[in-house]
């Protein structure tokens, strides 16, 4: 049992460093505004729950699984809406994705 | 040796955000570089294991100074002026003072050298003896609320003092200077149009004042104490203010509060000092407090540390007003 | 395995680091920020861990929250801006 603990804990911690690592990749070579904020955001969200989840198989069912789940649960709220405020803002000050064709009629 | 790797690699990591910090023209790219320097700092104290100063230094540094960077930057124009005399004297100044620093590290102590100076005078006398003299795991807050009590109301006073500057210069809505909170606009920031980071930020207000008391009373078992959950308590304010509006944050927490908690939090620390000298014993002696002395030292640390965090969240939240209620 | 995911959380803040320095808007910054901030996290609940001290997770709690407030109050200010008179966002 504690060595099934142990595979899976492995598992979810090295799955969770690829996918952070693949995001820090994608936010530097990804061409537009917009894509790299689906690179930063996708993978910082299931990175935390691989790399979190991990380290809570290690420690077991103790006060410090409590907090790992409060951090989980707290950057799972506030990472979407972060993305949510900046793309927003990104919008609303006229950055557009690249090759969008606006219709005539839309004020600027 | 893992702490030296990771060491390096995050000392490495400042150096590259510092030369971005001067090298970049636009002050909003500085202030963010300067966010993620605090980061990088708060992460090398941690790998260091001084927890306290790491926590201290990602809630202040990275959280308030960036936000109050930002309101002081919202008032200004958007690229830093060129300055060009003076440039090769503060090169040769900058240049000196780095060979002496260079020079001075030659004859330190490796990393957690037990022969060092600084483990063989004080240190280890604290170490041993906080079991006995005050009962509390955590020797920091041990240290600075107690062996050094006099010098943490020494820095109380000095936070005190820089939030009394400010409002000198720039004056407070309601309470200090002429402008009253009704003259601001009717508070509809940017963010109050958007319904997500409202409810998200409703979501979250109570746990973070929740969490910031729990780091205020929980500094002496764990990091924390009052420094860090002031700077806590004064985010959850900020986060108020942002998603609903300048007007609605001093109908909270009015400014005369404000006022009051600066000075309140000052007072009170002091307070236990004078209540201590007429229970009998010196200025800031816990062990009068009560009768047993080891609970006299632990009460008398859990309320300096209250004043500590009044003190700091009262300042920390003034200063933000002070900026951000002056663009309007 | 501590060790492995805290040096892929290591390399990612650098590249991160690396696009807020290059990034040819601020948005772009501010997403880099936000993102080394929530790595930072990671990187504080990994290393309490690799050095057995569970009790430090009170410093990731909470910079978990205070990244969020900063990245908010960078978009508040930024859009409300009095000094200059140009709303642009390229700039360098």
């Amino acid at each position: 049992m504690a060595t099934v603990l142990d595979v899976l804990s492995w598992i979810m911690l090295l799955g969770g460093g690829g996918f952070v690592l693949v995001g820090g990749i994608g936010i530097l070579r990804l061409p537009d505004l917009y894509t790299r904020m689906h690179a930063a955001s996708l993978t910082d969200t299931l990175g935390t729950l691989l790399i979190l989840g991990g380290i809570m198989l290690q420690a077991g069912l103790t006060l410090a699984s409590i907090k790992l789940v409060a951090i989980a649960i707290f950057l799972l709220l506030t990472g979407p809406t972060a993305t949510y405020a900046l793309a927003n803002a990104a919008l609303m000050s006229g950055m557009y994705p690249k090759d969008t064709k606006l219709p005539e009629d839309m004020p600027s | 040796m893992m702490t030296v790797v990771f060491g390096v690699f995050l000392l490495t990591l400042l150096v590259i955000t510092a030369i971005g910090v001067v090298r970049s023209e636009n002050l909003f790219t500085a202030v963010m570089l300067m966010g993620i320097f605090s980061l990088l700092m708060a992460a090398n104290f941690f790998i260091l294991d001084a927890a306290d100063v790491a926590l201290t230094e990602a809630a202040v540094g990275a959280g308030i100074s960036t936000v109050l960077l930002l309101g002081a930057l919202a008032l200004t124009p958007p690229t830093e002026r060129h300055e060009r005399t003076g440039r090769w004297m503060a090169l040769g100044v900058v240049s000196l003072t780095t060979l002496v620093v260079v020079y001075a590290t030659f004859e330190k102590p490796r990393l957690g050298d037990p022969d060092a100076p600084v483990h063989q005078h004080v240190a280890p006398w604290y170490l041993e003896q906080t079991p006995a003299l005050i009962d509390i795991p955590n020797v920091v807050t041990a240290i600075l609320g107690s062996y050094r009590a006099y010098d943490t109301l020494g820095e109380v006073i000095v936070v005190l003092t820089a939030g009394v500057g400010v409002l000198f210069l720039l004056g407070l809505p309601g309470a200090v200077g002429d402008r009253k909170p009704e003259d601001l606009a009717k508070g509809r920031t940017y963010l109050s149009h958007h319904l997500v980071p409202q409810v998200v930020g409703r979501l979250l207000i109570p746990f973070i004042l929740l969490f910031a008391l729990y780091v205020q009373f929980h500094g002496e078992y764990g990091p924390g104490g009052g420094f860090q959950a002031g700077a806590i308590f004064a985010a959850a304010i900020i986060l108020y203010a942002l998603i609903e509006g300048e007007r609605e944050a001093l109908e909270v927490i009015s400014p005369r509060l404000l006022v009051w908690m600066m000075a309140g939090g000052a007072l009170l620390y002091g307070s236990v000092g004078i209540v201590t000298m007429l229970l009998g014993g010196n200025f800031l002696e816990y062990n009068v407090l009560a009768s047993n002395p080891v609970k006299g030292q632990q009460w008398g640390i859990i309320v300096i540390e209250l004043g500590v965090g009044v003190t700091v969240a009262g300042v920390l939240l003034a200063i933000y007003h002070a900026f951000a209620a002056r663009g309007r | 395995m501590f060790l492995a995911a805290s040096l892929a959380i290591f390399l990612t803040m650098a590249l991160a680091l690396a696009r807020a320095l290059v990034g040819p808007s601020v948005y772009d910054r501010v997403l880099a920020v936000n993102m080394f901030g929530t790595k930072t996290v990671l990187l504080l609940s990994v290393v309490a861990f690799l050095y057995g001290r569970p009790d430090f997770l009170d410093l990731a709690l909470a910079y978990a929250l205070i990244n969020f407030i900063g990245v908010l109050a960078v978009l508040h200010f930024f859009e409300n801006r009095h000094g200059s008179d140009t709303h642009n966002a390229e700039d360098k």
